[in-house]
């Protein structure tokens, strides 16, 4: 559906987008991930042709983006980041007006307009000026205003912020059932919603790709396995080093601290096997007290702090 | 394009700027007007012309002032340039909007002739042509309105920009009057007000009417240059 190949924008001697490549399918739920100033917003204002790339290619749909500038803008939906709509102009008077400019034909431009007001919860604030709406309802009459012209691409620039929990799971809902026939991307810093609503995540941090895949390949490709800890009582580094190391898939065991008898260790497996029933087994045979036991998921969260930490 | 034009010429009369920038203006002419008109004891309509290129040059701008520099700031110019529109499409709606204002500024002064005409013998050909050399100076200065505008995200700055350029068009031969004659003539035919009052005798001469196209044109060019320079 999209191609992307070295991606490159400059602002003056700024580079906020560096060769960044990507193929995306139709149906994918693509989450783009990174800090503040990563060049998310920038790769989705490319994709939409809003910024003209320094360099590299965008093909969508087979076109080239500056050949069909208007076939593809037909094709998309695009929200830009906190909604920037037009202030003074009432709710149903804009959605109207974007109804227009979307081309959409009279005689169904009022029940696509009802629909939408329906959809993202509109329906209370027609006739309200949108500079006069809260943050959460001007959003939603940006998603109202992304998804006029059902467009085969959607592409989000942070759409659930501002919004309260319940209006979250509603969008993401939206997002879900209408990305089954869809391409939907969007970006947000927030991990969970990208674990939440994407089948694919893409971190990237300044300007380039960190990682691309989905959420659970990420976490192996990224991890160096899991992590166990374990705090035992009547025990010595040395014995449980003995007895423990024997196991099959364990690759380290490290000394964390000693506190009042209790000695507390971190033991690396391989990503690959659930190896706590055989440390529990191999602990049990012999006299040391378990007081603590629990693996550290490697959650997006923390993928995330590892690859766009700084250094 | 037409649905942008509709948009915009909406938003005036939603907002009060359009009340406001009318009444300014027909308060300032009408005063100017008819306060000399009866010392004259004529029945022309030339003290209202003679003074337009002036009140426009500071009106026009306050009118265009909005255009690019309202939707800079608030950035719903990035929804406009990913909607399915050209570039063309924006300038020519929101040009056509400007100048569709300053056509609706100018319908209430028709008063003015038809009052004239019933305590005189008004010629009506001055008027006709006064009305035309009106419109496209409306057409001339809301282009270079909305080209400023188009540069900055600070209306203020738009209005202030538009005006000086307007003012200095309109008022550049009588600006530079110690110059050598040869040079003024050169600097006259660049002035709006020259090309304006010979519209306004009621002449239609082919030169008055390419000025204000060439520097419609020119500013909207430089519009859309603008907003190239701005991917």
């Amino acid at each position: 559906m999209i191609q992307v190949e070295g991606l490159t924008k400059y602002y003056g001697a700024l580079c906020a987008v560096d060769h960044i490549s990507l193929d995306i399918q139709t149906g994918e739920i693509l989450g783009l991930l990174g800090p503040n100033g990563a060049g998310k917003t920038t790769v989705l204002r490319m994709l939409t042709g809003f910024l003209r790339p320094t360099e590299g290619t965008i093909r969508i749909k087979d076109y080239a983006i500056d050949e069909k500038p208007l076939e593809i803008k037909r094709l998309m939906g695009y929200l830009p980041e906190s909604a920037p709509l037009y202030r003074d102009m009432l709710v149903y008077d804009y959605l109207s007006y974007i109804a227009d400019m979307r081309e959409i034909k009279a005689e169904t431009k009022f029940a696509r307009i009802r629909k939408m007001a329906e959809l993202c919860g509109l329906n209370e604030v027609m006739h309200q000026p949108i500079g006069e709406l809260s943050k959460g309802f001007n959003q939603r009459v940006g998603l109202a205003h992304a998804m006029m012209n059902d467009p085969e691409i959607l592409i989000l620039d942070e759409p659930t912020s501002g919004l309260d929990p319940n209006q979250i799971a509603e969008i993401r809902e939206i997002i879900r059932r209408i990305g089954k026939e869809k391409t939907i991307i969007l970006s947000t810093h927030i991990l969970s919603e990208a674990e939440a609503t994407c089948n694919r995540v893409v971190i990237i941090n300044r300007g380039k790709i960190a990682a691309d895949g989905s959420t659970d390949t990420l976490g192996q490709s990224t991890s160096q396995g899991n992590l166990i800890t374990v705090a035992l009582q009547n025990a010595d580094i040395e014995s449980v080093e003995r007895e423990l190391l024997s196991i099959r898939g364990i690759e380290d065991i490290s000394f964390v601290n000693e506190q009042e008898g209790t000695l507390e260790i971190r033991i690396a497996c391989r990503h690959t096997e659930d190896l706590r029933g055989e440390i529990y087994k191999s602990i049990k045979k012999t006299n040391w007290v378990l007081l603590e036991f629990h693996q550290e998921t490697r959650s997006l969260e923390n993928i995330f702090r590892s690859l766009t930490k700084e250094n | 394009m037409t649905h942008i034009f509709k948009k915009e010429f909406r938003v005036y009369f939603v907002s009060p700027i359009a009340y406001i920038v009318i009444s300014i203006f027909l308060l300032v002419t009408g005063w100017f007007f008819f306060s000399a008109f009866f010392l004259f004891n004529q029945a022309t309509l030339r003290g209202f012309f003679g003074l337009l290129p002036i009140t426009l040059s500071f009106l026009v701008p306050a009118i265009t002032m909005r255009l690019f520099s309202e939707e800079l700031n608030v950035g719903s110019y990035e929804i406009l340039l990913t909607l399915p529109v050209t570039s063309l499409d924006v300038i020519l709606g929101k040009f056509l909007a400007g100048l569709a204002f300053i056509g609706a500024m100018l319908i209430p002064t028709i008063a003015y002739p038809i009052t004239v005409s019933f305590l005189g013998q008004l010629d009506w050909g001055p008027v006709a042509g006064g009305y035309i050399g009106a419109l496209l100076l409306g057409a001339a200065f809301s282009s270079i309105g909305l080209f400023v505008s188009s540069l900055t995200r600070n209306q203020i700055i738009a209005f202030i920009t538009g005006m000086a350029i307007c003012f200095s068009l309109t008022l550049i031969d009588k600006m530079l009057f110690f110059l050598p004659q040869s040079l003024l003539g050169f600097l006259q035919y660049l002035g709006a007000d020259f090309h304006f009052q010979n519209i306004s005798k009621g002449i239609l001469d082919s030169r008055d009417i390419l000025y204000f196209l060439s520097v419609s044109f020119i500013a909207l060019y430089g519009t859309y240059i603008g907003m190239q320079e701005k991917r």
